[in-house]
C-alpha cells in the first residue's frame, strides 16, 4: 500500500530542534522540499509485496548470538581520552552547562 | 485520602555485576579516576563496533526468569536518540519494541497480605556518563567511566496502591537480585535506581488519573516520602477542583518536596530505530529450562521454608530472608546451636543494630556463625548472662575472636553463688527501703526494680533468676 507521505514545515522544525540546529525560514522550506523528496523515493519500497516476508532488523540474516566474554581489556590512556577535547580539567571533559 | 485511590508503577534501573562494560572491555569498577575506564567503543569514536557481553546477557535472562517473565523469541537492540553531554554517541543502545523479557510478576507481602505486582518488561541497556555541575560558572565536567555499564530496566505495571507497597515491592526486587547475585543493589552508589509513575483517582473510578513521573529518589525512604508527598499534592489539587498536568518532577531530599522538571510538551522524542551494529539474539527453550532449573531458592520460598522448618513467625522469617547473607548465617548457626528462635532474635536485634550502625553487611565482618553459636551456648549453660553477651558482642565483631576467649581474658563469669550475692543484695535492700515497703503493699514492680539494682551493682554478672529468688525470699520472709 503505497502512501504519499509529505513532510510539513512543522516536522522540519521539530526535527531540527531535536538535533539542536537553528534553521532560517528559507532553510526550513528547502529541507521540507528535499526531505519530502527523499521520503517519496524511499516510499517505493512500499510498493513491494511483503506479505510473506518476516520483519528484519538486521541485514546479516543468519548471524545471531554474537558475544564477547566478560573480561576486562585495557582502556585508553588518560592522555589519549582527552586528546581531542576542546576543553578539559583534572581528567574531565569540560562542557557548557546544560540544564534540562 | 480515604476517598482517593493511589496508582503507582515503578521503573527500576539495576547495574549488573559484570567485570567489564556491556559492549566493550572497559572495567566497571566504582570510583576510578575520571575517564580512566573508557575506550573508542564507549566514547563513541567513529568506526567502532559494540559486541555484547555474554555475562550481562545471561544475568539479564536469569533475572527475567526469576521475575516470572517470558523471554522474547528474537531479542534485538535499538538506538534511543538524544543529545546530552553525558551521551558521547548521541544515542543510547537500549531496547524498544522487543524487550528481552515481558509479562512477569513478583509476589510481595505487605500488612500481612500477599499481592502480585505484575512486571511489564525487562530490558538491557547501557548507562550514560556522569555530569558534575559547577555552580555559578555555567560549566559541567563529564566523566564517561559509567558510560556503557550494563543496566537492566525493570518496569512494573501500575499495580502498586500505596507508597508503603511501593517500598515493599522495591525491597522484594532488591532481595531477589541479591539472591541471584546479579547486582549488589546499592542505592547510595547508584547500582539500584528507581523512578515512579503516580496518579490518583476518586475511589471506584474506572479510568486512571493524570500521572506524574518522579525522579531522583536515592533511598527506600526517599521513594516512600516522594510518593506520599506526590499523592497528597494530587489529592489537594483535585479537591480544589484544579487540573493535574502530566509532568516530570524531581524529589528534593533537603526540602522534602517534589519540584517540576519538565512538562509533557517538552517530553523527548527519542526516534528509536534498530541498532544495526548488533545482531539479534535468541535463547532456545532448552537453555531457558536449564537456567530456570539453576535458579537459587528465592526469598519468598525461603521464607516459607523457614516458617515450616524452623517454626519461626512470619515476621522473623521475613526479616531473616530479606537479606541472603543473613539467611545463610542463620542456617549455618543452627547447625551449631539448635535454637532457631534464639538465633533469630539475636540476628534481628543486637546484631542487626551493629550492622546498621556500621553500615556493613554481615559477610564483610569478622563475626561468624560459630561465634554466635558459642555465645548462645555460653548463655544457655549459664556461664554468662544475656546482658554480658550483649556487652561483648561488639568486641567479637571488632576482633573476630571467640566469645569464650573474651570471657576468659576479661575474667567474666556469671555470679550464681548465693553467698557471693548476699552482700550485694544486703546493700541494695539497705539503700532502697521504699521499694521494700512498696513490695509489701503489693507493688510487684518494686521487685523488678530491686533485681535491676543488683544487676547494675554486679555489672550484669549476677544470675537474674537466682537474684530474683533470693530477693523474693528476703522480702517475704520479713526482710
Ligand atoms: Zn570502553
Amino acid at each position: 500500500m503505497p502512501n504519499k507521505k509529505t513532510i510539513d514545515e512543522k516536522t522540519v522544525k521539530h526535527v531540527a530542534g531535536l538535533s539542536r540546529i537553528n534553521l532560517s525560514g528559507k532553510e526550513v522550506k528547502l529541507y521540507q522540499r528535499q526531505l519530502t523528496g527523499i521520503l517519496g523515493y524511499i516510499n517505493k519500497l512500499n510498493e513491494l509485496d511483503t506479505k510473506d516476508t518476516l520483519p528484519t532488523s538486521h541485514p546479516l540474516g543468519n548471524l545471531k548470538n554474537v558475544f564477547r566474554k566478560d573480561s576486562v581489556r585495557k582502556s585508553l590512556s588518560a592522555e589519549d581520552v582527552l586528546k581531542n577535547a576542546p576543553a578539559k580539567k583534572d581528567g574531565f571533559f569540560k562542557v557548557p552547562k546544560i540544564i534540562e | 485520602m480515604k476517598d482517593y485511590e493511589i496508582v503507582i508503577g515503578l521503573e527500576a534501573h539495576v547495574q549488573l555485576l559484570t567485570e567489564s562494560k556491556v559492549f566493550c572491555g572497559c572495567s566497571t569498577k566504582f570510583g576510578l579516576a575520571p575517564n580512566s575506564s573508557t575506550c573508542p567503543v564507549c566514547l563513541g569514536l567513529p568506526g567502532v563496533l559494540p559486541v555484547l557481553n555474554e555475562k550481562a546477557f545471561l544475568y539479564a535472562i536469569k533475572t527475567a526468569l526469576a521475575l516470572n517473565c517470558r523471554i522474547q523469541d528474537i531479542i534485538k537492540f535499538d538506538r534511543k536518540n538524544y543529545y546530552y553531554p553525558d551521551l558521547p554517541k548521541n544515542f543510547q543502545i537500549s531496547q524498544y519494541d522487543k524487550p528481552l523479557a515481558y509479562s512477569g510478576y513478583i509476589e510481595i507481602e505487605h500488612n500481612n497480605a500477599k499481592k502480585k505486582i505484575r512486571i511489564t518488561r525487562v530490558h538491557l541497556e547501557e548507562d550514560a556518563g556522569k555530569l558534575i555541575h559547577e555552580p555559578g560558572k555555567g560549566l559541567s565536567y563529564v566523566d564517561f567511566n559509567r558510560t556503557g555499564i550494563p543496566l537492566l530496566e525493570i518496569v512494573s505495571e501500575p499495580d502498586i496502591s500505596s507508597p508503603e507497597e511501593g517500598s515493599a515491592y522495591l525491597q522484594e526486587l532488591k532481595s531477589i537480585l541479591q539472591y541471584l547475585k546479579v547486582s549488589d543493589c546499592n542505592m547510595e552508589e547508584g547500582s539500584l535506581r528507581c523512578d515512579a509513575n503516580i496518579s490518583v483517582r476518586p475511589r471506584g473510578e474506572g479510568s486512571l488519573g493524570v500521572k506524574a513521573e518522579l525522579k531522583n529518589m536515592n533511598s527506600f525512604k526517599a521513594v516512600r516520602d516522594a510518593l506520599s508527598y506526590e499523592a497528597k499534592r494530587h489529592v489537594e489539587l483535585l479537591r480544589k477542583g484544579e487540573r493535574i498536568v502530566q509532568e516530570t518532577r524531581l524529589w528534593n531530599e533537603r526540602k522534602q518536596i517534589t519540584e517540576l522538571m519538565r512538562t509533557k510538551e517538552e517530553t523527548h522524542d527519542y526516534r528509536y530505530f534498530p541498532e544495526p551494529d548488533l545482531v539479534p539474539f535468541t535463547v532456545d527453550k532448552k537453555e531457558i529450562d536449564r537456567i530456570k532449573r539453576s535458579l537459587p531458592e528465592l526469598p519468598q520460598a525461603k521464607k516459607k521454608r523457614f516458617i515450616a522448618l524452623y517454626g519461626l513467625g512470619k515476621y522473623d522469617a521475613g526479616v531473616l530472608t530479606r537479606d541472603m547473607e543473613i539467611s545463610n548465617f542463620f542456617e549455618e548457626t543452627i547447625k551449631l546451636f539448635d535454637n532457631p528462635k534464639k538465633i533469630a532474635n539475636w540476628l534481628s536485634g543486637d546484631i542487626a543494630s551493629i550492622l546498621n550502625e556500621r553500615k556493613i553487611t554481615i559477610g564483610r565482618t569478622r563475626f561468624k556463625p560459630a561465634h554466635l553459636a558459642e555465645l548462645l551456648d555460653l548463655i544457655h549453660t549459664e556461664e554468662i548472662t544475656g546482658k554480658m553477651a550483649k556487652e561483648i558482642l561488639p568486641e567479637i565483631f571488632d576482633r573476630g575472636i571467640s566469645p569464650k576467649e573474651i570471657v576468659r581474658s576479661k575474667g567474666l563469669k556469671q555470679i550464681k553463688d548465693a553467698g557471693e550475692l548476699a552482700s550485694v543484695i544486703d546493700d541494695v535492700l539497705r539503700e532502697n527501703k521504699k521499694s521494700i515497703d512498696d513490695y509489701k503493699k503489693g507493688k510487684v514492680n518494686a521487685l523488678i526494680f530491686l533485681v535491676g539494682q543488683v544487676m547494675r551493682k554486679t555489672k550484669g554478672q549476677a544470675n537474674p533468676k537466682i537474684v530474683n529468688e533470693i530477693l523474693k525470699k528476703r522480702l517475704e520472709g520479713g526482710g
